[in-house]
């Protein structure tokens, strides 16, 4: 099982979950599964079938995009953050 | 007069000028007694009245000026530096500039005195340092207090918004009495009786593509990020690389926050961190969400630290490197972040190398 951080604006779509444990060999497999449970989520971070460019997604505080995208491989009990782009500063 | 100095019946050398011009550059070996201090203080500096004395100020006049006062105190050998120090400088004799804080700056800095990575040396650094700050908001109150508190010379607040009872719940640099109030000015104000080291210059005015050049090119050597929406935040990252200017970077949402520091070139910028903003409905903020009070003074008290670091040329800036924080569970998390080579700005081959629209990139009515 793998740790995904939920961050605060996704999780109207995880019914309020800040942390989800999903189970796969990819981050491909990990999405899935939480998209299967969670289906409002995949609008949110998918374009098409693909990560949308306004979402980051770190495994071991690796951005994936510069290892092998969705393909990159997790270990088991390797943490995984979903990290959209916030503005708020006041 | 030069010559003179090394004799054994040398002249004591008396500065008359304010502590702040004497931030700048200083005679060795002379003592500073303000001109409005001669009378009760120059005894003390200088019991012997029979010892020649000399008086400086910038250019000579006060110097001369005060001569009269110091007959009338006894000292029948009194002679004023003709052009003060700033003829002395012309001349090329040495001044000291890494010993110039009077006694009540070491006072007020000795904590960073103390430490050996600030010193003597490093405090004049940040007296003479010029640091920018979008927004006077949450992020904005607790790194400009911090910032002026160390000494930093010269801050600038960008900042068109007035106080609102809303904003207290946070934005430290303001207070009730000041409700309606220029948040630009309060700011000034609040940072003046914190400390009248500090030269802040305000801007009431909202960042745009019109006076991002104009108010970037006015000598600032970093700029401390706490805008509150995508449009600015953009638009500050595209202008920043142009200019060569670091950017210490913070943004927040109820309980999390995020900070990194963008440095032209030598690591990523906004846009290799996030080619894109989130649609609007995605990305609601402060005012839409809410916020913790004290996330924000947790958030812009580290962009202060990474400010003074590089200010300082001290430890490893967050350059690379997003640190995130979870208030809730008290958690920080730090993610490695790259220069991305075919990023549209700071890339290799950049794409966009003029102002865009902001507010259509980013989806929001302008």
């Amino acid at each position: 099982m793998t740790t995904v951080r939920i961050p605060p604006t996704l999780r109207e779509q995880t019914g309020g979950a800040a942390a989800l444990e999903a189970d796969g060999e990819t981050v491909r497999d990990l999405l899935d599964d939480l998209t299967g449970r969670y289906p409002a989520l995949r609008d949110r971070i998918y374009d098409e079938n693909e990560l949308a460019r306004f979402v980051n997604v770190y495994v071991a505080g690796e951005d994936v995009r510069t290892r092998e995208g969705l393909e990159t491989a997790v270990n088991d009990g390797s943490t995984v953050i979903l990290l959209p782009a916030m503005a708020g500063g006041r | 007069m030069r010559e003179h100095l090394n004799e054994a019946d040398a002249p004591l050398l008396v500065d008359v000028r304010t502590d702040r011009e004497r931030r700048v550059a200083n005679i060795p070996g002379s003592v500073h007694v303000p001109m409005a201090e001669v009378e009760t203080r120059l005894p003390e500096v200088a019991p012997d009245p029979s010892r020649p004395i000399v008086t400086f100020c910038a250019t000579g006049n006060r110097s001369l000026r005060i001569l009269p006062t110091l007959a009338a105190l006894g000292y029948d050998d009194a002679r004023s530096m003709a052009g003060g120090i700033v003829a002395w400088q012309a001349l090329g004799y040495p001044t000291d500039s890494a010993s110039t804080l009077d006694d009540e700056r070491i006072a007020r800095y000795s904590r960073h005195l103390l430490i050996p990575e600030v010193g003597l040396e490093g405090q004049q650094k940040l007296l003479e340092t010029n640091i920018l700050l979008i927004g006077a908001g949450g992020l904005g109150s607790p790194a400009a207090l911090y910032l002026a508190a160390a000494g930093v010379g010269r801050i600038g607040i960008v900042d068109d918004d007035r106080v609102d009872a809303s904003n207290l719940q946070r934005q430290v640099l303001h207070s009730t009495t000041e409700l309606g109030d220029s948040k630009a000015e309060s700011a000034r104000r609040t940072i003046e009786d914190l400390n009248p080291d500090v030269e802040v210059v305000t801007y009431e005015e909202r960042l745009t593509s019109e006076n991002v050049d104009r108010i970037l090119s006015e000598d600032w050597e970093l700029v401390v990020d706490g805008a509150d929406n995508f449009p600015t935040r953009y638009l500050l990252n595209d202008a920043s690389v142009w200019h060569g200017i670091p950017v210490v970077h913070g943004s927040i949402y109820r309980f999390e926050g995020q900070v990194t520091v963008f440095k032209p070139y030598e690591g990523p910028c906004y846009r290799c961190l996030f080619p894109q903003p989130p649609p609007p409905e995605l990305a609601p903020s402060c005012a839409e969400g809410g916020v913790l009070g004290v996330l924000p003074g947790v958030i812009g008290s580290l962009q202060a630290n990474e400010a003074l670091k590089l200010a300082l040329d001290i430890g490893e800036p967050l350059i690379g490197r997003l640190l995130l924080f979870d208030a809730l569970p008290t958690r920080f998390d730090e993610v490695s972040i790259r220069r991305d080579p075919n990023c549209p700005v700071c890339g290799d081959n950049p794409t966009i190398t003029e102002y865009i629209d902001y507010a259509d990139f980013c989806g929001v009515p302008a």
